[in-house]
């Protein structure tokens, strides 16, 4: 057997299968396990357009510090299927080890287990087997296997028995081949991107989601339809993207916060409703995940192409408050901010986020719970006569709701301030645009003076790392190797551009880390004047390793 | 609350306009409304782009004036934020027959409460005639002045396979009836859609047909679908025939809002993102 002991600082765990044999479950039991004894974990997840069959696989990134980096090198590989083993082989390391099904597979170096015998023996439903694949890992790893009976407790409640005999029969199959440490560290909770942001979007006031599904942001839809009561939230399905922004248009002016979420084919039959809020005033969360696009693309894989699109989306002249979280927690976060943002400047507000971001699952520190506020929106006072779009010095009106004590007028025609038709009208048509426009000025001016913009890694490096969404992960790590500098915008309409000129002071060589085939968000520099001195772009719609990010920066870096 | 519904807008209609006995029936329904014991500042009036939109400037409620095709999705949107509205939807068949089908199917497939009034000019109007869904075939319009080349729809038969529980027909030329017709619509729990025919003076004036040929059909089966659908096909929107004004067909069920969870806000976020987190670990 090979020496497995060298490495203790970090473990990268590979578990892969068909989809519909549960490889997805399974990396999430590891990530529980490991997080359990105390290590942080981060999981990439990879899967095709397909519900039965194809490959589909979870990496799990175990370290103890945290680090949502994906990893190339496997130091454990669990194939469940045949397919699995021989396409992630080559990725091992030199010492790396393989769980794998005897009944299909041969490695040499690893422990093989029989999903026929196990079926056999334990008269169990197929998906089962996988705790065999577990129990024989956590033997790998040397860990108590009290730790498979308290995550199963919480895991599968309803097949505990089953899973951990079985689990046990994988453990002694299996030989201890080295001591992972027990870390004296609490463990996170472990969400998705698209799941913190929907708590985000709780947290400040979420009171109806209407969707259409679109992968990746369809868990969002299915996580606030199981917790509809939780949350007090209504989760509509509605029957397509057009509907799903105009539903939630009619939600919003009736003093519900509402807000949607798609992507990018979606985001496109949401244009025009889009412009709508901003003409009518309504404020609106649009959220877009960002998948490998043109067009229909490649559905399930990540991307980031849809900035250039999403800042200018909408006819008309206005501006659309954009933010693009990088981890869980800025995804809380920026949920929490795009909401309150677009209820204080009655405006849509649009969240990017992508593929590997939204369905990615990282450890949350519970402590950024605090940080999210419900800040109360600008409200009418009951008196007088109300005109839903009177003028003020800020360009906000004060709202009211269908069902007040007065006569509440919301449209996307231009109008004079009680909302009455005003095409006859030049003064009144101008007295809106420039209301709206006070209304956006005054939106820059707030983001100029909130933290948008983070900074990693060497501060005082002369290079620097250009990145945004999902990306930031493997950016800082590798920022953090090469003793260099990351940069991350998280507010990318209004352009933040005085902080960023803070985070750039020193930097010499910028070098933009992108997944898409253009580089939109070193565009965006540009645009806004600043130099973008190389661009590192990734477009197959896999996530960048550590690994092949380090091996670009090099050779950028030689240049 | 005073009950005078008039605006200071100027109205911009045509002349002579079907669109003027909509305006005069949808007032006379909001006031018998109001005076059953509806809340003004709970009706709501959604609509979208063309002339039928334009009464939304006309009649001093709230009012949604949303996105060409799209009011039927702002309406539903509004019913499920606030069930406590009175919805009405002022629609064309260019916008809902046309432009935004997929809402008016699945709002009566929903059957959520709220009530769309189908301006049926049958014609693109604003845009200055153009053919509709509803539009017979032949009509020579601007992009067909040859002849348009597709068979009308009957909206009512449309309706019908859509679920709608509650489908009438009237006609702008019989306010009080157009009235009527509104008023047990809207009292109708769950979805319910009105034909209102409207003729267009400026690019299809059906006035003289129209005021020949309807006629009010009583009350009468009303649960009864094999009826109704015959009812609803007694008149095939080409020929002169007979044109009949009523109820068609009308059904008790579960509205949309009375269908899904129920929710009661009560709870403390913050104590519930706790117990999901604490889950998550």
């Amino acid at each position: 057997m090979k020496n497995t002991t060298k490495n203790n600082e970090e473990y990268n765990i590979l578990v892969g299968g068909a989809a519909g044999e549960g490889s997805r479950m399974a990396g999430l039991t590891i990530a529980k396990l490991l997080s359990n004894y105390g290590w942080r974990v981060f999981i990439a997840e990879d899967y095709q357009s397909l519900i039965k069959g194809g490959h589909n696989f979870s990496q799990i990134r175990v370290t103890k510090k945290r680090n949502a980096s994906p990893k190339k090198t496997i130091d454990f590989l669990i194939a469940l299927n045949d397919h699995t083993l021989k396409k992630h082989a080559p990725d091992l390391d030199k010492d790396g080890i393989v769980i794998f099904n005897s009944d299909v597979s041969q490695y040499e170096y690893g422990f093989g287990l029989s999903g026929k015998e196990i079926l056999e023996q334990f008269k169990c439903a197929p998906i089962m087997k996988n705790s065999a694949f577990l129990g024989a890992l956590v033997k790998v790893l040397g860990m108590d296997f009290s730790i498979i009976e308290d995550v199963f407790r919480k895991e599968m409640p309803k097949d505990y028995n089953g899973n951990v005999a079985i689990a046990r029969y994988g453990y002694d199959k299996a030989e201890t081949l080295l001591k992972i440490e027990k870390i004296k560290q609490s463990p996170l909770p472990l969400i998705t991107g698209n799941e913190a942001l929907a708590l985000g979007a709780a947290k400040a006031g979420l009171g109806a989601y209407f969707a259409y599904p679109m992968t990746p942001a369809t868990n969002i839809l299915h996580f606030l339809a199981k917790y509809t009561k939780e949350f007090d939230v209504k989760v509509i399905q509605s029957e397509n993207e057009v509907a799903a922004i105009n539903q939630a248009m009619g939600s919003a002016a009736s003093g519900i916060r509402t807000m949607t979420g798609t992507s990018g084919g979606g985001l496109a039959l949401m244009a025009e409703g889009i412009s709508c809020c901003a003409q009518a005033e309504i404020p609106m969360v649009v959220v877009n995940s960002q998948r490998t696009g043109p067009a229909t693309g490649i559905p399930t894989y990540g991307g980031q192409s849809d900035l250039e699109f999403a800042k200018g989306i909408g006819h008309g002249d206005f501006v659309r408050f954009i933010v693009a979280p990088g981890n869980a927690e800025e995804s809380f976060l920026l949920g929490n901010l795009a909401m309150n943002m677009a209820w204080k400047y009655q405006t849509p507000a649009i969240i990017l986020t992508d593929k590997d971001l939204s369905e990615g699952t990282f450890d949350f520190d519970p402590k950024v719970l605090t940080k999210g506020t419900k800040n109360k929106e600008l409200l009418w006072d009951g008196k007088g006569e109300y005109c839903r779009y009177l003028n003020s010095k800020t360009g906000i009106s004060p709202l009211a709701y269908y069902g007040q004590n007065t006569v509440v007028r919301v449209t996307s025609y231009e109008h004079d301030q009680c909302g009455i038709t005003a095409e006859d009208s030049e003064p009144d048509i101008k007295m809106m645009q420039d209301k709206r426009l006070k209304k956006f000025f005054s939106l820059e001016k707030e983001v100029a003076n909130i933290n948008s913009v983070n900074v990693y890694g060497n501060k005082k490096s002369k290079v620097a790392i250009l990145a945004w969404g999902a990306v930031t992960g493997v950016a800082k790590e590798a920022a953090e190797i090469l003793n260099i500098k990351l940069i991350q915008p998280m507010i990318l309409q209004p352009f933040p551009k005085k902080k960023i000129l803070q985070a750039l002071a020193g930097t010499k060589k910028l070098i933009a880390v992108e997944m898409g085939a253009k580089g939109q968000l070193a565009d965006l520099f540009v645009e806004n004047g600043i130099k973008v001195d190389s661009r590192i772009l990734k477009y197959t719609g896999r996530q960048f390793s550590i690994e092949e990010l380090l091996a670009e920066l090099k050779k950028k870096n030689k240049k | 609350m005073d009950s005078n519904l008039d605006t200071k807008a100027i109205n911009t209609w045509c002349p002579g306009c079907g669109n003027f006995g909509l305006l005069a029936a949808l007032k006379k329904a909001v006031n018998t409304l109001i005076s059953q014991g509806v809340k003004k500042e709970n009706i709501l009036l959604v609509s979208g782009v063309g002339c039928h939109a334009k009464i939304i400037d006309y009649i001093n409620i709230n009012t949604f004036y949303g996105l060409h095709g799209r009011s039927i999705a702002s309406a539903v949107g509004a019913k499920i934020a606030n069930p406590d509205l009175k919805v009405i939807v002022c629609t064309g068949d260019g916008a809902s027959l046309n432009e935004g089908l997929s809402h008016l199917v699945h709002a009566a497939k929903m059957n959520i409460d709220i009530t769309v009034l189908m301006h049926d000019n049958r014609v693109f109007a604003l845009t200055t005639g153009q053919f509709t869904a509803t539009t017979p075939k032949g009509f020579k319009g601007k992009s067909t002045p040859f002849g348009s080349p597709e068979e009308n729809i009957n909206p009512l038969e449309l309706m019908m396979a859509s679920n709608a529980m509650h489908i009438s027909r009237s006609y702008t030329g019989k306010i009080d009836h157009l009235s009527k017709m509104i008023v047990e619509a809207v009292n109708h729990k769950g979805f319910s859609f009105v034909e209102v025919l409207q003729p267009c003076i400026a690019w299809y004036n059906n006035s003289q047909i129209y005021n020949n040929n309807v006629y009010e059909i009583p009350d009468q089966d009303l649960d009864n679908k094999e009826i109704a659908e015959k009812k609803i096909r007694e008149w095939n929107y080409i020929s002169e025939s007979k044109i009949s004004l009523g109820t068609f067909y009308k059904k008790e069920g579960q509205d949309f809002n009375e269908s899904i969870v129920d929710i009661e806000p009560k709870n403390d976020i913050n104590q519930e993102i706790q117990k999901i987190l604490s889950e998550k670990i």
